[in-house]
């Protein structure tokens, strides 16, 4: 069974895709990284960072990249000066949102929202910053998360459901007011779904969830969805 | 280059721990090319006692602490050109603003510094200037003309956004605003 | 009583400052603020010797003159806890004329020409909706009407359930005919006791005749069923795809569209999602056609649209009024402008998601395309009037505040950028506000619009960035006088 491909154009370059590619995907596939946060490859699209927000032809709304299936004929624009200034702002209202210092911070040089920062030219944040009084979690003997650092990318609860498959996260309250937590808002220490398996630290682009005393260049593991799925797939 | 003709730059280190003017002298040789174009008219680190009029250049590190450090910010704007906040501090707030995390952190920081962890003649000192109840980055406070993040900035970045400067070109921070 | 006269509880009629309001039949006689000792009166003049009460009827005829009560058409005048009342109102022919003399295609043909759009806010072509999901290959198919209604001092949609629950039922019969579906949800708010009530008595007394479940009016092809399914105290779940999660048994986030729900709805099978007031126009288009809807109203907003009028106006009510209206006529005419002596200042359009228009907006029909183009939107249809003792920065902070509650919290520009709008007017109320908060407030307002993932966040800053287009001088005044001219302003400080 063969696929029915697509041409596209993506920033003016014609491609073919397979149909029902999502456009990052498709740009990805063929030499154009347009940026993500809160997506993950082996993981469901999510849209919420609205970072990878491009602009298709014949329309005045934005996409996210992440979860809109590519369409025959599509011209897509990934770069307009509007969308670069707009992801600025996304950054900068994620790093007001909560207490991010790169300088004390474990993930420090590691961190994908530093990184985009830096990348995207993000040297001051706009707004007052809000200085988060959020909680710390260290319970656990060696899974460490502090929300301070917590950009709501919801990767960690994605990936305990859909790949470790326990749901051990999730999310309370709502709006400003959102907190991943575990099971019935327990600690680590008490967590009865918890199988220690370490993948939410993995794949936590900031800080936010890590391993205490490892090195988090060694914690993080960008692909384990990924690698996970397509094993899985292959039986 | 005539001393009139020469840029005149002034820093500043409001509530920082200096590692940004460090980096700043890390410039090592560079300085002595730099010496060529510029005058260094206030600083920490020479001595002048009033910041004066008609600046060219400020860079200021360290975060706005206190009303000492308020009424020098106020001032030194009202005196430059161009403000540039040098480093996490003062584009941020960084780690001196890690108290803000607590309410009326102003108050607090001082109990925790003075009493609770003072083993003799635990008191809050008065002879000090009075801490603002956030530590607020430079931007917050007065307008900022540029920006170099950094804890602290490498002496390669303060190089490159000092000559472009120089040259009469606005900084391009694409791939050069890494925090930390 | 000896002279044969009923009593019975109807629905409001939407005199709202002037109840308890007693309707006598036949006649049409309408007594305003009834209380148990006018009742006397009444009941010895108007219904025992025929002498109607002149200085206890109802004075406002205005009120009336310009409204054009379809949706509206039973509210007041029938029992809506008796199926008999709606059926001799001529309920429930529509559905019979549908399965005897129509197919679905023709009903969707109906709809199509009578230019209906969606009265929950959007305003998409309803013909266009119905028929995308009656084309879309998969199944089971579902119709869902929505019944959340958030937007505050907006009570419509609830009007409409506790005064003819069956209208609702009906449209959602026609609506399961026309796309093919056997399975409906009513989604209500929990807050709408009242209505829940109803609906469910509706619903059983429906059933019992066989109007809803198996073998609809003897018609062994064609079954529908209905479920109530509640709200738990979200304004977002009023967004047709939180309204999808929350049916599923999930949280009640919105999710990015494409896919549509006409494709990929309730449990990824096609289904119809639409506002009551939508569905209640439905029977009415089926029995006089859609070509004499298409007549009332303007060419491109057909029929009328419910509002709940309320605020600084001398008549605050729910009104039903023929698309393009004036804003003037509605404030003016119907709402009989503003009391106490005091001034007209604005007109607040859409709720927390709409524009704050000015005096020179008043000639403004209403309708869809030219509210958004002066940055209000239809909304699910509140109006608000405001005097001259209103604070227009006081009004955008009180709406931005809202949605900062009401957000989800899934996109960025949402949950993390009203909040820093929030704190802008938190400071420039405080005495604090500085010049540039003026760009940023538009900046980020711009940027919240066009980047948030659902309608909540694209509209939210509408009042913001309308209050900017046509208020510029309250917040000059607010951040450079320190001064607001209305007194609400500078009073409280919020907590560091």
């Amino acid at each position: 069974m063969s696929i029915a491909s697509v041409k596209i154009k993506i920033d003016g370059v014609e491609v073919t895709v397979p149909e029902g590619t999502m456009i990052l995907r498709a740009a990805k596939d063929n030499g154009i990284i347009i940026p993500a946060l809160c997506n993950l490859e082996g993981l469901t699209p999510y849209g919420g960072c609205r970072l990878c927000v491009i602009e298709i032809n014949g329309s005045s709304k934005l996409f996210p990249s992440c979860i809109t299936p590519v369409s025959s004929g599509m011209e897509i624009t990934t770069n307009s000066e509007r969308i670069k200034e707009y992801r600025k702002m996304v950054i900068q209202m994620l790093m007001a949102e909560r207490t991010h210092i790169c300088s004390v911070c474990v993930a420090d040089d590691h961190c994908e929202l530093q990184a985009m920062a830096n990348k995207l030219g993000v040297d001051h944040v706009m707004f007052e910053r809000n200085w988060s009084a959020d909680s710390i979690d260290l319970t656990h003997d060696f899974m460490a998360i502090d929300r301070n650092r917590c950009i709501l990318c919801t990767r960690c609860i994605r990936v305990c459901d859909q790949i470790e498959g326990v749901h051990t996260l999730d999310l309370k309250m709502r709006g400003k007011d959102s907190e991943v937590i575990l099971d019935l808002d327990n600690d680590w220490s008490h967590s009865c779904s918890c199988t220690s398996c370490r993948k939410c630290a993995k794949v936590c682009p900031v800080g936010a969830i890590y391993i205490e005393g490892e090195p988090i260049e060694h914690s993080k593991r960008k692909d384990i969805a990924e690698f996970i799925l397509a094993r899985r797939n292959r039986k | 280059m005539s001393v009139e003709k020469k840029v005149k730059v002034a820093t500043i280190w409001l509530s920082g721990c200096s590692g940004c003017h460090m980096s700043f002298l890390d410039l090592d040789e560079r300085l002595i090319d730099l010496a060529k174009k510029i005058q260094v008219v206030y600083s920490p680190i020479v001595d002048v006692k009033e910041f004066p009029e008609k600046v060219d250049v400020t860079l200021i590190e360290g975060a706005v602490a206190n009303e000492e450090q308020y009424e020098m910010l106020i001032k030194a704007r009202d005196r430059t050109n161009i403000l540039i906040s040098l480093g996490d501090c003062a584009v941020s707030g960084n780690v001196t603003a890690l108290r803000n995390s607590w309410r009326k952190s102003d108050e607090a920081v001082l109990e925790r510094a003075y009493k609770d962890s003072s083993d003799l003649n635990a008191m809050i000192p008065t002879a000090v200037p009075k801490l603002l109840i956030k530590a607020k980055p430079l931007h917050e406070v007065v307008k900022v003309d540029f920006y170099i993040p950094g804890c602290p900035p490498s002496a390669d970045l303060i190089y490159y956004v000092l000559t472009e400067l120089l040259a009469g070109r606005a900084p391009v921070m694409e791939g050069r605003s890494k925090y930390g | 009583m000896e002279n044969g006269c009923k009593v019975a509880r109807t629905g409001c009629i939407g005199t709202c400052s002037v109840g308890p309001a007693v309707l006598i039949e036949p006649g049409d006689y309408l007594y305003q603020n009834v209380t148990p000792e006018k009742v006397r009166d009444i009941v010895r003049d108007h219904i025992v010797l025929g002498l109607p009460v002149k200085s206890m009827l109802y004075k406002n005829q205005a009120y009336f003159q310009k409204q054009h009560r379809l949706v509206l058409r039973n509210a007041g005048k029938i029992d809506p806890t008796r199926i008999e009342d709606y059926i001799s109102a001529g309920g429930y022919a529509a559905i019979a004329k549908c399965l005897a003399t129509m197919t679905p295609q023709g009903v969707i043909y109906e709809i199509k020409t009578s230019g209906l759009r969606g009265r929950g806010g959007a305003g998409f072509s309803t013909g266009q909706k119905w028929s995308l999901v009656a084309r879309a290959q998969s199944s089971p198919k579902y119709v869902v009407a929505n019944l959340d209604e958030g937007d505050p001092g907006v009570f419509a949609n609830r009007t409409l359930a506790e005064a003819d629950p069956h209208a609702i039922l009906e449209g959602m019969l026609i609506a399961a005919y026309a796309i093919g579906a056997e399975k409906g949800y009513i989604y209500i708010r929990s807050e709408y006791p009242l209505a829940i009530q109803t609906l469910q008595k509706a619903i059983a007394q429906a059933k019992a005749l066989s109007l809803l479940g198996e073998n609809i009016l003897g018609i062994d092809t064609f079954k529908f069923n209905l479920e109530l399914r509640f709200g738990a105290g979200a304004f977002v779940a009023g967004e047709e795809t939180a309204i999808l999660a929350s049916v599923e048994g999930r949280r009640a986030m919105p999710r990015p569209r494409p896919p549509y729900p006409a494709n990929s709805g309730l449990w990824k099978k096609p289904t119809l999602i639409q506002n009551v007031e939508t569905l209640a126009n439905i029977p009415l288009i089926i029995q006089n056609g859609g070509l004499w809807f298409s007549k009332i109203g303007t060419s491109k907003c057909t029929g009328t649209k419910c509002f709940s009028l309320t605020g600084h106006v001398t008549n605050p009510g729910l009104i039903e009024v023929p698309m393009g209206i004036t804003l003037r006529e509605v404030v003016f005419d119907i709402g009989g402008g503003v009391p106490d002596g005091r001034k007209f200042k604005a007109v607040l359009v859409g709720g927390p998601s709409g524009g704050c228009l000015p005096d020179t907006l008043l000639e403004l029909p209403v309708d869809y395309d030219s509210l958004t183009k002066v940055g209000a939107i239809m909304g699910s249809g509140g109006i608000v009037v405001l005097d001259d003792k209103s604070c227009m920065v006081d009004t955008a902070k009180f709406f931005t505040e809202f949605c900062v509650d009401e957000s989800c919290g899934k996109c960025t520009p949402c949950r993390a950028g009203l909040i820093r709008v929030e704190e802008i007017f938190d400071r420039i109320t405080q005495g604090n506000g500085k010049i540039e908060d003026i760009s940023t407030l538009e900046k980020s307002g711009v940027f919240i619009r066009d980047m948030s993932l659902c309608g909540l966040g694209q509209t939210a800053p509408n009042p913001v960035l309308t209050t900017l287009r046509y208020f510029k001088n309250e917040y000059l005044e607010h951040i450079v006088d320190k001064k607001c001219a209305a007194g609400k302003c500078f009073r409280e400080v919020k907590e560091a």
